[in-house]
């Protein structure tokens, strides 16, 4: 505190110093090198007053220029004046030198022509400014014109400059004069210290420490008073080497401490370190917050790259496994075929354990393949297809992978689509045969009795009657649950009983236009319902069905088996078809799964072209045929009827066998049904048996079937009685099924029985018998199996192992009917040799137009255009590909390998459009 | 007769599970069902054909893939024929390698190409024996006088 007073007055005090030694460069400059001068009194006056803020410490600056004895006439008249003292001020007693000061700031404006050699304490200052060159001081004394204590600075002038190391006769020689200043320093201190807070508290001296055992006081009080023992002695340098200053400050008070002070202090102490400790605490909280939040996002990023790892791992390990499994099956088998050739049979330990190995081989390459699956999707590489096919023939498919064990366990398992699902949609077969073979299996493996249900609408459609039908059921319309749905039994999901369902197929009765007439958008939405009357699913459990691996419980999977990644895969497949799949339940009832898929609509004319290679092999010959359908449950005559309207048979329902019987004559618009299919139950159950015996004795004509999902052989001998000797069809019904035992009824050929297609063969062998046909492709095994099954139907077959060879042989005039053409061929594709072939074609029609047209109307050459039908051999069966094949030139497109049925199909539909191209 | 209807029954279960495990498709059975007695050994000799493309194939494909530049567009026109041949017979499984193979063909990824060279040929291994058995057993049954049973 002491030492901060006293650097700030030495510090101010320098700064005067300073600005004095300035001054005397001006006055130097100005008055002495400058020849006349240029200052005068006023100049100097105006100035100093004006730059008085430059020296706070200095009351007032004068300069006196040294006048030798001999010069002081001429100077005193210049100057109009005489030289006096200081001390009375009487013109001055001769001296050798004086000191007049000539100019002064106003502040000391008194000084004017006094000697300020006269002075003892000046004279002695001026004697050793000039010896030294530097700025000195005296020692404190009063000043003259105040009562206050002050210090005299002089700076000499010097006529010419000297070098630093001038002698001290030289600088005599050299002096010009001297600019002095008075220190003021009892004031001006005064006011200095006065800026700082608190100085009354502390007693502030200045003393003249010259004289080490006289210290002289500059400023302050000479009395003794405060605490002594409290004091604190600061050095000054006021820049005047043979000056000693020091600074002294103590306390007024005693140890001015007060209790308010100390209590102050203290809370503020707490108030400052509670305040900072909040500070410190929020900041480390807001570091923690956010150290938490990077930690957690490098986590979540971790997180999700371990489960696309883990995914890819589960693909890799899965792939891997599988591989090995495949071997080690095969290996199985081989020993067995090892046995066998050796003749060696197994024995029935040995038989036994290789089954058995088999199975569990099995079991895993099935697990295997569904958990590869559901890493396929979780990492993002499960592609859908999109082919054409038709969905009916898969759902058909399914029911018959599942008819043994429903039969089994005596369980009514039926499948009907909409007709307003179009025939053949785009999509991937492979992919929704899986959902529904899943929902399905789930079904069959928890379903005990009762039936289970598989639907297929439009979504658009289904939605529209829940709707409508949502409001027949506000009206009070619905009477109970009881054989509204297909077996009788009551199902979870009550909007799916009859009420709904018949409006739901009511506008079916129109047959199948309407799938291709409403089609306007391309987006096919279908609603996939699959309904049971199993154990369902516990209500805690039931937010857990998609999850993968997880069942109702562990004993369930004791029960029941299966890891239950099945319905998790279903969900992320049919997500994959733009859909939802979602499920009511109801425990000891049933559970109702749907989804809904999206599918796109063939285009029109590929559908057309499709329709007879993918509409499933069902054979034409019922169309027309008449069935009356007997049946109390009309979901499950629906079902019957759907199947036979598949078949091109139609049908009527009616509910006892007694109202067939006598329909049959009174309905005279339909005629006389050529079949009559009844449900086991209704025969069962009624007393219409003699109605049956009578009937069958009476009209020979109608054939009698019985439908049924199991009979014991008791109750078949009971039919064979009773009259339906014809046949017993097993459910579940598939129109293929349906239509081989109709075949086997009505005696279309007991010969071809179980080979329903044979009619179509036979008829296609027809069409081309001795057709001569070329095969182009580059792969002699593709050609050969071409060859092979067009020659089995009597076409004679040429083959061309290129396009160049194939433009060899149908220069024209050529012998061929028809050729087939390989895509992928090198040097020259299919489309290429195409083009080709139908720039030759044009060619020559042309030259024969023009030809006819000079031999005026040549109706024959008229009549033989050529266009050989080009057929593409293609394997991969898109929508780019067809485009490209009719861009250029050609007919149609046969899959391959090619399917027998395909290629036939193709070929027929092509020599039948144009029946007569040889003439 | 007995002798003739077990080589029957084992005739069917070792169809069965080339047809179960994937080695075979159903156009295999389509090209039994193209042999009739107009056209007794039509399937062996579309094997036979087969089995020579598909050795000269395999050893085509080694050589290209030797090569210090790999003509990709050269492997990639081996791999379509051994995939045309390979689906012609129904040999399901290595007409699925062959579609991988074309893949990394198109990424020109020399590791996979070689990758998919070596399960190539342990797939046509595979079932070159498998069908050899078959063929076998064929012969077997025809002559203990029996016929070949048709596969549904």
């Amino acid at each position: 505190m002491c030492d901060q007073r006293a650097r700030m007055l030495q510090d101010q005090f320098s700064v005067c110093v300073n600005h004095v030694h300035a001054l005397a460069v001006l006055v130097s400059t100005f008055h002495h090198y400058k020849n006349p001068s240029v200052i005068v009194q006023d100049t100097f006056a105006e100035y100093t007053a004006r730059t008085a803020f430059e020296r706070p410490l200095l009351s007032g600056v004068a300069y006196a220029p040294r006048v030798l004895n001999s010069e002081r006439e001429d100077f005193e008249r210049q100057h109009g004046g005489t030289i006096r003292t200081m001390a009375n001020k009487e013109p001055s007693p001769h001296r050798d030198e004086y000191a007049p000061v000539i100019f002064s700031q106003e502040t000391v404006s008194y000084l004017n022509l006094l000697d300020m050699m006269s002075g003892e304490e000046d004279r002695e200052n001026i004697l050793r400014a000039r010896s030294t060159g530097k700025a000195v001081l005296t020692s404190p004394f009063k000043l003259l014109g105040s009562h206050h204590l002050g210090v005299v600075l002089t700076i000499p002038v010097y006529k010419s400059k000297l070098p630093p190391n001038a002698s001290v006769r030289d600088r005599i020689e050299a002096t010009a004069g001297y600019l002095g200043g008075a220190f003021d320093v009892e004031s001006l201190v005064e006011n200095l210290l006065g800026q700082l807070a608190g100085n009354q508290e502390i007693i502030v001296k200045v003393y003249d420490v010259t004289n080490t055992s006289d210290h002289l006081i500059m400023y302050g009080r000479q009395t003794q008073e405060g605490d002594v023992t409290r004091e604190h002695v600061s050095r000054l340098d006021f820049g005047d080497p043979y000056r000693k200053h020091h600074m002294t400050c103590r306390y007024l008070h005693k140890a001015p401490i007060s209790r308010t002070a100390i209590t102050t202090a203290v809370l503020g102490y707490v108030i400052v370190i509670l305040a900072g400790y909040m500070f410190y605490t929020g900041a480390i909280h807001i570091v923690q917050v956010e150290d938490d939040f990077d930690t957690m996002q490098q986590l979540k990023v971790r997180a999700e790259a371990a489960d696309v790892a883990k995914s890819r791992f589960l693909a890799t390990v899965s792939h891997e496994i599988r591989t090995p499994m495949n071997g080690i099956l095969g290996i199985i088998l081989d020993l067995r075929m090892l046995a066998l050739l050796l003749d060696t049979d197994l024995s029935s330990t040995q038989r036994d354990y290789a089954q058995t190995a088999e199975a569990c081989g099995r079991a895993l390459i099935t697990l295997i393949n569904e958990v590869l699956d559901r890493a396929k999707i979780e990492a993002g590489k499960l592609e859908l297809e999109a082919v054409p096919f038709d969905l009916r023939s898969i759902l058909d498919d399914v029911l018959s992978l599942f008819s043994e064990k429903s039969r089994n366990k005596g369980i009514e398992l039926a499948v009907l689509v909409s007709d307003k699902v179009p025939q053949i949609v785009m999509g991937d077969p492979g992919r929704f045969r899986q959902v529904i073979t899943n929902l399905v299996g789930n079904s069959v493996k928890f379903t005990e009795q009762g039936h289970i249900f598989v639907q297929v609408h439009l979504a658009e459609h289904s939605k529209a009657v829940q709707d409508a039908k949502f409001e027949s059921c506000m009206n009070g319309r619905s009477n109970g649950p009881q054989s509204k749905t297909l077996s009788g039994r009551e199902a979870a999901d009550d909007r799916n009983n009859w009420d709904r369902f018949k409006h739901l197929i009511a506008d079916e009765e129109s047959p199948f236009q309407v799938l291709t007439s409403d089609g306007n958008s391309q987006t096919v939405n279908l609603m996939v319902s699959v309904e049971d009357t199993g154990i369902g699913i516990p209500l805690h459990a039931q937010e857990l069905v998609f999850m993968p691996f997880m069942q109702a419980d562990s004993s369930t999977s004791r029960h029941y088996g299966g890891t239950g990644i099945g319905l998790s895969i279903s969900k992320c497949l049919v997500e994959l078809m733009g859909g939802q799949i979602s499920f009511v339940s109801r425990p000891q009832i049933g559970s109702t799964f749907s989804f809904t898929a999206k599918f796109t609509r063939c285009e029109k004319n590929t559908v057309a072209d499709l329709k007879r290679s993918l509409y499933d092999d069902l054979p034409t010959s019922f169309k027309g045929l008449k069935a009356t359908i007997v049946d109390t449950k009309p979901v499950r005559a629906a079902v019957t009827r759907y199947h036979l309207k598949r078949l091109g048979v139609l049908v009527e329902v009616v509910n006892s066998i007694k109202t067939a019987v006598t329909g049959s004559g009174s309905c005279s618009c339909s005629g006389q049904p050529d079949m009559i299919l009844v449900e086991k139950d209704v025969w069962l159950s009624g007393d219409d048996l003699s109605n049956i015996q009578v009937f069958g004795r009476a009209l020979k004509s109608p054939k009698l079937i019985l439908l049924a999902t199991n009979v014991t052989s008791g109750e078949l001998d009971k039919a064979k009685a009773a009259g339906f000797s014809d046949t017993l069809i097993m459910k579940p019904l598939r129109a293929s099924m349906v239509a081989a035992c109709l075949q086997q009824v009505l005696g279309t050929g007991k010969a071809e029985q179980g080979k329903v297609m044979a009619n179509g063969s036979v008829y296609l062998r027809g069409l081309l018998r001795e057709k001569k046909i070329l095969v182009v492709d580059d792969n002699r095994v593709n050609r050969r199996v071409a060859a092979g099954a067009l020659k089995k139907f009597g076409a004679e077959v040429e083959c061309a192992d290129s396009g160049k060879a194939a433009l060899d042989l149908l220069k024209i005039p050529h012998e061929f009917d028809a050729c087939f053409m390989d895509i992928q061929m090198p040097e020259m594709d299919g489309f290429e040799a195409t083009r080709r072939i139908r720039m030759m074609e044009s060619q020559v029609n042309e030259q024969q137009t023009s030809g006819s047209m000079d031999g005026c109307c040549d109706k024959q050459a008229q009549a033989r255009k050529w266009h050989l039908p080009i057929l593409a051999m293609t394997a991969d069966v898109i929508q780019a590909t067809f485009q490209e094949c009719q861009k250029s030139g050609m007919d149609g497109y046969v899959s391959k390998p090619f399917q027998e049925e395909n290629l036939y199909q193709e070929v027929a539909k092509f020599f039948e459009s144009k029946p007569a191209t040889d003439s | 007769m007995a002798a003739v209807s077990q080589l029957q029954r084992q005739f069917i279960e070792y169809a069965t599970s080339l047809y179960n495990e994937g080695y075979l498709d159903d156009q295999f059975t389509q090209l039994q069902k193209l042999q009739d007695e107009s056209n007794p050994d039509f399937v062996v000799e579309v094997v036979s054909l087969f089995f020579e493309d598909s050795e000269k194939l395999l050893n085509n494909l080694a050589t290209a893939l030797q090569q210090k530049i790999v003509d990709y567009k050269q492997v990639d026109s081996h791999v379509h024929q051994f995939k045309g041949s390979s689906s012609s017979i129904g040999a399901q499984r290595v007409t699925t390698v062959c579609v991988h193979f074309r893949n990394y063909c198109d990424e020109q990824n020399l590791d996979g190409c070689l990758r998919c060279l070596q399960q190539l040929n342990h797939e046509y291994i595979l079932v070159r024996n498998k069908l050899e058995a078959l063929f076998r057993l064929e012969q077997q049954i025809l002559q203990a006088g029996g016929s070949i049973p048709m596969m549904e």
